[in-house]
């Protein structure tokens, strides 16, 4: 079918195979022989291991091996997984080893692995390990844990601190000094795990004739396991090949490197047997990344008018056990909060915590769902204090659309400059109130109240800075069947990416969908690669696939042009083949391949170059800002502190629109992930460090009976920074939600003055801010 | 243990290990990979299938428990290379992304609407709170699921029960 297939929903290429239940995800992968790994994790958040005793386990029938870090330390380059993104800011190196060797520092953290026939026998194996811990003084609570009399999470480390930096520009003192009103509050924020509904996993074998590992690998970046596993298992990289199959979701966690995919490829490179292993749910709450705590202790100074003249303060991050991928999740919240708005001086510091907990690494919004949370908490503060409303009070510190583009006095953690490309930020408020009814909804609160029901409304804005490059790499070439095959270092997870890929080459390359085959995720297809985060594949790779694509179709019509004896201009591509416009004449690409792939001792047609392929690798540096406003309205049960969002108003610009279905789709995923971060999400550890929410019965993610009427606003600034005009949007729904809900939820609550400082907040600390607040006016009242 | 049961139409013995979970079964045992495993612990809803008309956790269900059961997994929703309609309004409305969860909201919902075609959005909703998706939140999923209670209505009509 051929058509037009940029910015309209054609059906996805992804969705055939899914939805009879013939996906192939890394656990649907059987190969023959393969048997399957358990790991034995700490028990403890912190110990020392005495000792390791593996006999009984490797007298079970049907284990082939059981490995402890000293058994794999003769065979590996280096045991530790460097792969911190680099910054000045560390202050101490906390790398994971593959194993935990003489101590265990989170519980959950590897200790040994058994690989035998099928995962009960490997999990009965597991079980017979017994590990000799001495116990040693844990520390899971930011809040005290860099005291001098707090624990070491690694016991011969100075201190906790693993790294700490600000975010500062202008003169922020004198601006404090100077100005009329300043206001200074603490808010705690949580985010929680990424919960893909597949967890981690992989399968590798090594073909001992090639000398090859090939491993299938649940992961999001596998350019960069590939790397990692050459630097471990001192392989050339013609030597492994990491392919991502289909991905049960990503959302973050899995662009991290694990311990169990050096572990699980090494043991099937020692046993020369293929070997899986599949994370389970608890492996998935006590072993990969999450995102936790943070403590904002954060003062603004303002205007009468409600102006902002300075921010500062310093925040507390959790950084969890090890470095898992750097400093970027505070980064990115410390750099959130000061995009919307005009925020003429900041000096935000940040100090990196080690936890005896789950490392930290980004999940959806990386850290920025806290940043801007924290600057829209303080505008509600604001407008409160000085009688304004709270949409009026964004509106005076929005950055003015003729302003674009505005640069930011500040760089990204990369060191490249801020620059807000495009977008309308006070129209995309105005446009998200205007459908919210936000100046008729006092009416309708007050006839609510009179009915006892208390409802209310919240706004927030978020800028994203999407894209991150440098580059991710397409390549399109024609098949011996007229095919276009697309390939490309971009990993599809779930966001619909080979998609994408085919609707901008198809744009270029006869309009068929059905024409077009896309690789993703896949090292053997493109030497370089970086894979699925920060919402920039459909800006890099896309940006590539087009570059890519455009070339073809220069060298189809040239070619058909010599093979056809019509001048170019008269040419077009339809379909699989190139004709003359207005007429029968036409010549197929499988015609065309054969033309240019050359005859033994024959010139080639024209002296044209030999075949039909294409690589780009299109290089943006700078990141394109998204923008958006959500609306939020909410009704609280006053008795339980039951939250019920009935509606969602969430007006966003992600520049050009190549898929509106696909990129609806988007954002009221991450609505949802938003409204678990407002009400549901909460990664527990008690004061000894164990993880106590281990069950989805526990850790409670937004349901189908939680989502509210969602309304989408679509604003289409196209981006001058790349040839398609497009902005990421994967990670936008989530950004302003939990700030919109929250600011929604103390609106409904106003008559008691109840103040929210924190996010998620359940139904029992609700309850006691309310107690505590109709106290405080019945003090008052008497 | 050698159980027999009807899976998709078809007849099949296996032997498997007593304390082998329904969904293992069919995933290592028979091959029938479209049954994902999401949380083994009853709450995702990700392994559904339709045993004996009604549908269960196959995480929660060793498989020789299943000796004798008439089961549908979602590898027998389509009738031969024709989707199901439920499957066709899933692909319409956009209601999968990663795909990984959507092999039990298919069976999940093919159950409801086989037995209450006019099933409202509220029950539609009520019924899929079993069922944890990260990625759509769920807004298609329900609207693919009122697009096709029309199909579950006409077979309905044509087959009394």
């Amino acid at each position: 079918m051929t058509g037009k297939t940029i910015g309209v929903s054609v059906p996805r290429l992804e969705d055939l195979p899914l939805v009879r239940g013939a996906g192939r995800f890394v656990d649907d992968i059987h190969l023959p022989g393969a048997w399957e790994a358990a790991f034995v994790r700490s028990t403890h958040a912190h110990a020392l291991i005495k000792h390791v005793d593996t006999a009984a386990a490797l007298a079970l029938p049907g284990v082939y091996g059981v490995f402890v870090l000293a058994d794999l330390l003769p065979h590996v380059a280096t045991h530790l997984l460097a792969v911190g993104l680099p910054s000045p800011s560390y202050r101490q190196i906390v790398d994971r080893p593959i194993l935990a060797g003489e101590e265990v520092v989170y519980a959950g953290e590897p200790i040994a692995v058994v690989i035998a026939d099928n995962r009960y026998i490997a999990e009965d194996a597991a079980g017979l390990i017994e590990v000799d811990y001495e116990p040693l003084p844990a520390v899971s609570d930011i809040r005290n844990a860099l005291d001098e009399a707090a624990p070491r999470t690694h016991r011969n480390a100075p201190h906790n601190l693993v790294a700490e930096m600000q975010l500062a520009f202008g003169d922020v003192d004198a601006a404090f000094a100077s100005a009329p009103r300043t206001r200074s509050e603490q808010f705690f924020l949580h985010r929680g795990g990424s919960h893909s509904m597949e967890g981690r996993g992989l399968i590798a074998y090594f073909d001992k004739i090639d000398g090859i590992l090939t491993t299938y690998n649940s992961t999001q970046t596998p350019h960069a396991a590939k790397r990692l596993l050459c630097d471990i298992l001192r392989l050339e990289d013609d030597k492994v090949r990491v392919i991502t199959p289909d991905l049960g979701g990503g959302f973050g966690p899995k662009l991290v490197f694990y311990q169990e995919e050096a572990v699980v490829c090494l043991a099937a490179k020692l046993l020369g047997n293929p070997v899986k292993w599949i994370e389970d749910r608890r492996e998935h709450f006590i072993s990969s990344a999450q995102e936790r705590d943070q403590r904002w202790d954060v003062e603004i100074a303002y205007d009468h008018d409600g102006l902002i003249l300075g921010v500062r303060g310093l925040v507390l991050h959790d950084h969890g056990a090890y470095t898992a991928r750097g400093v970027n999740v505070p980064y990115g919240s410390l750099s959130a909060l000061p995009l919307a708005y005009e925020v003429p001086t900041y000096r935000m510091g940040v100090k990196l915590v080690l936890t005896n907990t789950v490392p930290v690494a980004p999940v959806r919004g990386a850290g920025q769902p806290q940043g801007i949370f924290v600057i829209e908490r303080l505008l509600d503060m604001m407008a409160d204090e000085l009688g304004l409303d709270r949409a009026e009070i964004r509106r005076r510190n929005l950055v003015p659309a003729e302003q674009m583009p505005r640069t930011k006095p500040f760089v990204t953690r990369g060191g490249i400059k801020v620059v807000m490309d495009s977008g309308d930020y006070p129209a995309s408020q105005q446009q998200a109130l205007d459908r919210a009814d936000w100046d008729g909804f006092h009416n309708r609160q007050a006839a609510a109240r009179t009915d006892g029901r208390y409802v209310g409304l919240g706004v927030a804005n978020y800028v994203e800075g999407t894209g991150r490059g440098p580059y991710e790499p397409v390549t399109v070439r024609i098949t011996n069947a007229g095919k276009v095959q697309v390939s490309s270092g971009a990993v599809a997870m779930g966001q619909s990416t080979k998609t994408m890929l085919a609707q901008i080459v198809a744009d270029q390359l006869g309009h068929d969908m059905d024409n077009i085959a896309v690789t993703t995720g896949d090292t053997a297809a493109t030497t370089l690669g970086f894979g699925g985060f920060n919402s920039r594949q459909t800006v890099l790779a896309g940006s590539s696939a087009h570059a890519a694509a455009i070339k073809m179709h220069d060298k189809l019509i040239k070619v058909s042009s010599v093979l056809l004896e019509v001048a170019e201009e008269d040419l077009e591509i339809y379909g699989n083949r190139v004709r003359v416009k207005g007429s029968d004449a036409e010549v197929s690409f499988a015609a065309i391949l054969q033309a240019v792939s050359g005859i033994p001792g024959f010139r080639l047609p024209d002296n044209i170059s030999p075949g039909l392929e294409f690589t780009e690798q299109v290089v943006i540096d700078p990141m394109t800002y998204a923008s958006g406003s959500a609306v939020a309205e909410v009704e609280v049960d006053i008795d339980t502190g039951h939250v019920a969002v009935h509606r969602i108003v969430f007006a966003h610009d992600c520049g050009r629109v190549l898929h509106p279905q696909i990129v609806d789709g988007q954002v009221l995923g991450g609505i949802m992930h938003g409204l678990g971060n407002a009400l549901f999400e909460r990664m527990i550890y008690d004061e000894n460090g164990q993880p106590i929410t281990t069950t989805f019965a526990d850790y409670l993610l937004a349901g189908a009976d939680e989502t509210p009427n969602m309304e989408l606003i679509h604003l289409s600034a196209p981006t001058p920074l790349n040839a398609l005009g497009i902005k990421g949007v994967g990670e936008s729904g989530v950004l302003p939600i939990p700030a919109a809900v929250i600011s929604a939820v103390e609106n409904a609550l106003s008559p008691f003055g109840v103040k929210i400082t924190q996010a998620p907040i359940s139904p029992p600390e609700l309850v006691a801010l309310i107690v505590a607040a109709r106290n405080r006016q019945s003090v008052t009242a008497s | 243990m050698n159980i027999t049961l009807s899976i998709n139409g078809a007849r099949i013995e296996v032997d498997v290990p007593p304390r082998m979970t329904l969904c293992d079964a069919l995933r290592q045992k028979l091959q029938l990979t479209g049954t994902h495993i999401g949380c083994e612990h009853g709450v995702c809803g990700a392994c559904t299938i339709i045993v004996n008309g009604r549908a269960v956790r196959s995480c929660l269900m060793l498989a020789v428990q299943a000796s004798g059961a008439t089961i549908t997994t979602v590898e027998g929703l389509a009738h031969g290379d024709d989707l199901s309609p439920l499957q066709a309004a899933f692909r319409r409305h956009h209601a999968l992304q990663c795909g990984f969860c959507t092999p039990g909201m298919l069976t999940t919902l093919h159950a409801l609407l086989t037995e209450e075609p006019y099933a409202s959005e509220e029950r539609i909703r009520d019924v899929i709170t079993g069922n944890l998706c990260r990625c759509t939140g769920y807004i298609p999923i329900v609207e693919a699921a009122l697009d096709a209670r029309e199909a579950y209505q006409r077979s309905r009509e044509s087959a009394p029960l």
